[in-house]
Formats: structure tokens, sequence, C-alpha cells
């Protein structure tokens, strides 16, 4: 399956992916109305100390643990991608105790739980892979 | 192969998923004493908090039988299995005879035996849909409701209905909330908090005796009226089943890492069962969802013959009160690594070069990657501890296991 894989060393932590998840996700048309003077609450997340950067989305793991313990069914794997059904998640935050990779958080306001589900609900692509300008982030199978 | 499941709550549903990864032509028959779907049990309260409905608190969707091939019987229990004749018997009479058997009949209110405690009126445990419905039946904007057990049960049925009623007292025999799961600092923030929330608490002390709407405490000798009454001290396993059929139990049904009892081809998982813990490094009751999904998704692949292990079974708790969450995992045990600033509290347990445990209060984010340590009981020396301890992160990491993380870089290659 593909998946969005990183290539840390190429990493500019310009943070482009971040804007370009939290657009593809506002369901806006216009970038500038989606994203100005907002606090953006992407998916996909930059770490970055000292010159190593890289980002964290997630990995859509064969064995799901955020699947295997929530709570109230709301996590369900479809053809490989692992997705949060909104309307099911009571914001109980198992997902996020669950998760290895720190890549579950809550959605705005805090009541139910967001992540990567590859823009399978914006038209395919990532937005964020579109969007790196150095290859730091690719989507392809490995 | 004709596979039969006693109960069709997490337990039961990870054994469905995990029997279908193997077998997909296998008969499967659920027998529940419940008359519902599968619902998620511990949304009960958040029904009564109105941040659910009886259709979206399915556990798996409304085809979900059908798509996995599943005969249910609903509304009727196991009276009795024999495990030499490999069969059940039903409490409508009927018999069903089974190749292999998992048991996952969860757990049952643990209620002390309290003078009075039949007179009391409109006494509830809270652990069913039937008993959240028949609870919020009763609750009036004029109700004072008296809650037995600052556990995580009876607390967070007092998140379900303090906004429907006019009050809620909260009594415990334990000196602090949560006991189970916080130390003394963590219970101390959560219960000003929720004092704040408007929850009364009357700590260390506990009823002598009921009357209709009344209950006497046993140490301060004081009289507390109340419309309702729930009652949840804690639960017990539902293990008379099997230890009536012969399988070996203790607090407990005692399960290995097949998920399998001391019976051949009976297996179980939940809350009735007690497997290893991690953690603590014994067998333990770890009655919490996630642990009873794996275990019974373990069962499950190994009643389909497959060859499965579940090794890393852990007390892991999520829970929240209007929008503050704490998370803990794991044991206290070892060196204490604390740090609060009064509102949000954390608390790192370090033993023997692992992380052991933890409590987090109020910043939660990313926890997982702390719960990760605790499961593969990463040697902290290979991380940056100083680092992840101010917060989860895989900076903390090397750059070789982040390739396997985030790059899809094998372990030889990377
Ligand atoms: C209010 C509440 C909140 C909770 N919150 C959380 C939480 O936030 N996080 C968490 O991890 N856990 C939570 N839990 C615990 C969680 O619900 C349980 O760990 C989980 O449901 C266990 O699943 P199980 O399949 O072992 O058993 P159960 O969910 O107890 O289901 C057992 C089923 O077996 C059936 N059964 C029993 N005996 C028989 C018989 N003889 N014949 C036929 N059927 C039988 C019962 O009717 C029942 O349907 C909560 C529990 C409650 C009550």
């Amino acid at each position: 399956m593909k998946r969005v894989y990183v290539q840390e060393q190429w990493c500019l932590a310009c943070h482009l992916c971040e804007y370009a998840c939290a657009f593809a996700n506002s369901g806006q048309k216009d970038m500038s109305k989606a994203l100005k003077g907002v606090k953006i609450n992407p998916r996909i997340r930059i770490e970055e100390r000292d010159n190593i950067s890289f980002a964290v989305n997630c990995r859509h793991c064969e064995e799901p643990l955020c699947q295997k313990s929530c709570i109230s069914g709301a996590i369900s794997v479809k053809d490989g991608v692992v997705h949060i059904d909104q309307d099911k998640c009571v914001g109980c935050y198992t997902c996020v105790l669950a998760c290895p990779y720190g890549a579950i958080m809550p959605a705005d306001g805090g009541h139910v739980m967001q992540k990567c589900e590859l823009c399978t609900a914006n038209g395919g692509e990532p937005a964020c892979v579109a969007a790196c300008p150095n290859r730091a982030i690719v989507f392809e199978e490995r | 192969m004709k596979y039969v499941i006693i109960g069709n709550s997490a337990g039961a549903i990870g054994c469905i998923e995990g029997i279908r990864r193997h077998d997909k032509a296998g008969h499967i028959v659920l027998i529940s004493a419940e008359p519902y779907h599968t619902y998620s049990r511990p949304l009960i309260s958040y029904l009564l908090l109105g941040a659910t409905d009886e259709q979206r608190m399915k556990y798996r969707p409304d085809d979900f039988y059908q798509q996995n091939g599943v005969e249910t019987i609903l509304g009727v229990a196991v009276s009795k299995i024999d495990a030499a004749k490999k069969q059940l018997k039903l409490s409508d009479g009927h018999t069903v005879k089974y190749d292999k058997l998992l048991a996952a009949t969860g757990s049952t209110p643990f209620v002390p035996p309290t003078k009075g405690l039949e007179k009391a009126a409109n006494a509830f445990t809270f652990m069913t849909l039937d008993d959240a419905k028949a609870l919020d039946a009763v609750l009036t904007p004029t109700s004072r409701v008296l809650v037995v057990g600052a556990g995580l049960i009876g607390l967070k049925c007092v998140e379900g209905i303090l906004h429907k009623v006019q009050s809620v007292t909260v009594v415990d025999l334990a000196d602090r909330v949560l006991s189970s799961i916080l130390n003394e600092k963590g219970a101390a923030i959560m219960q000003q908090y929720l004092a704040a929330k408007g929850v009364n608490f009357i700590m260390g002390d506990c009823v002598a005796e009921f009357g209709k709407n009344t209950a006497r405490l046993q140490n301060s000798g004081q009289k507390l009226e109340f419309d309702a009454l729930v009652m949840a001290v804690g639960v017990r396993p539902n293990t008379q089943l099997l230890a009536d059929a012969g399988a070996e139990t203790d607090r407990g049904v005692l399960v290995d890492e097949h998920c399998q009892t001391s019976l051949p081809d009976v297996y179980a998982a939940g809350d009735c069962t007690q497997g290893y813990d991690m953690a603590a490094g014994e067998k333990r009751i770890l009655a919490l969802l996630p642990n009873a999904y794996l275990q019974g998704e373990c069962a499950g692949a190994n009643m389909a013959g497959a060859e499965k292990e579940f090794t890393t079974g852990l007390a892991m708790n999520s829970i929240g009160f209007w929008g503050r969450h704490i998370m803990t995992a794991g044991v206290y045990e070892g060196k204490a690594l604390e740090e609060t600033d009064g509102d949000n509290y954390k608390c790192l347990f370090v033993k023997d070069n692992r992380l052991v445990g933890f409590i987090i209060i109020g910043d939660v984010a990313r926890a997982g990657i702390y719960t990760a340590l605790i499961r593969e009981q990463k040697p902290l020396d290979e991380v940056d501890f100083e680092l992840i301890k101010t917060h989860p992160q895989l900076m903390a990491f090397s750059r070789r296991e982040r390739a396997q993380m985030l790059a899809g870089a094998k372990e030889e290659e990377a």
C-alpha cells in the first residue's frame, strides 16, 4: 500500500506540508481564506530541533493499536487506510494513548479526534506530499 | 469448524475479527444475555451526557454480523458449559455444541452488602445500556443523586448526569478519587477540578445504612438524602461459568499467552480474565476495553488455527471529564519523576532503565509514545531521555529507529 514516507535528510522544516494539510482538510476553496489568521491544526506535524527536522503523520499500521483500542468503534480500516468516524468518536483520547507515533490529535474544539487519512476524502494524492518542495515526504509503496 | 462465543462486547468482537482473518468459512455462533446489537459499554455515560446516541454508540456497523457470517442468539444466557461433551446449555433450554469456545462474559458490578440497601429507592448500578436507560428515566432537574464509589465508573456516571440533576454527592471509602489509577497528587488535582464543576465529595467514609431516601455514613454519622442512588464501587469478573466447567481461576479466569484457559479448546478474553500484565510482571485483571479486544483477537486467531500470542497486556486508561483528560499506563514503581504547574501534572515512573508507568493530567498530547516505551520495554539509555521526558516525541529516538518508524526501513537494512 502507498503511504507517506519521510526522507528526513531532505526536510527543510518549512512547514508547508502542515499548511497544505490544514488547507486540504478545511473544506474551503481559497487558501488565504482558509488559513489567514487561523491557528492551523494539521494532521501532519513537523518535529524540529537543532538541524534535524521531519514530518510525522499516521503510519496506517498493519496492526493499528488505535483501532483495536478505540472504545467507541469509531476507528476502522478501509483498504489499509485507518479512518476515524468523527460522528461516532466521543473524544475519549484512548487512541492518543495507544498510538506509538503520536500521530493522532484532537480536531478543533477537542471533542473528536483527527488524523491523516492520506487525503482519501480530499480527492486522492496527499496534499502534504504535493506541497513539499524538497521530496522530504513521498507517497509510495515501500 | 464451529466456533461459539459467549458475550457480545469488545472481547467477543475482537474474537470474531481474529477468527475471520484466518478462517472465512467456519460457522460462528454468538450468544449473549444482553438483547442488543454490540454496543460500546464505556459510552453509556456519553449517552446520558448527550455526546452520542444508541445508533452511534454501536461498537460495529449494523451489518457486522452479516458481513462476518455470525449467527447471533441474543437475550439468552449460557447457563452451563460442559467441557467434556463440548456443549453449552442455554437459559431457554437449548443446547449448543462447539468445536472452539470463547468466553467473553465480562464483569458484574460489585455491590457491597449494606444494611437497608433493599429499601433504597431508585438504586442502580452503572454497567449496561439498560442500567443507563433506567437511571436516566428517574432523573429530574430536582434529583439529588448519591453515587457510592469515586472510581472510573462512578465518576464517568457523574459526568454523564450532573447537568440533568440538582446535585450529585460522591462517597468513597478511599481517601482520594480515582484511587485505582491516580496517586495522591494527581487525585488532589482532579478532585479539586471536579468539585469546582459542582460535584460534592465525601471521602474516607462509606454508607452504614440505607433508608428509602437516606444514607447514614459510617464514620461521620452524617445522614444524606437522595432521590437516586448509583452503586459503583467496582466490578468483579464473571468467572462462574468457566469455574463450574473446571477451568482454573484465580480472581479472574486464568488465561495463557494464547488467551486459552486450562480447558482444551476453551478460550477467554476481556474483563472475565486474569492474563499476563507485562508491566506488573504477573497475571492481573485488566478490566479495560483495549485489553478485551486484543485478548479476543488473539484468542480468535488461535481458535482458527493460527499461532498468535498476546504478551503486551498493560493497564492503560484514558479518561476525561468535561474536556480535561487523564492518561495513565503501566505500574507506579521505581523512581517517580514528577512535574506540575499546579494545573497540568505529569509523573513518569522509571525502573531499571525502563519506563514502567506514567500519570498525565492535562497536557496529554502524544502520550502514546510513552505507552510504546513501556510496551516495548525500551532501554531508556537508547533514547534521549532528557528530551522525551519534557514531551513525548520521535526526535528522542535514533535516526535509525526513526527510519524504521517513518521511512519504512526494515530492521536489518536500517
Ligand atoms: C461506565 C463504564 C465506563 C467505562 N469506560 C472505559 C474506558 O473509558 N476505557 C476502557 O478501556 N474501559 C472502560 N470501561 C470498561 C470496559 O467497558 C470493559 O473493559 C469492556 O467492556 C470489557 O469487554 P468484555 O467483552 O470483556 O465484556 P463486557 O463488555 O462486560 O461484555 C460481556 C458480555 O457478556 C454477556 N454475558 C455475560 N455472562 C453471560 C452468559 N452467561 N451468557 C450469555 N452472555 C453473557 C453480557 O451480557 C455482556 O454483554 C468502562 C466500563 C463502564 C461500565
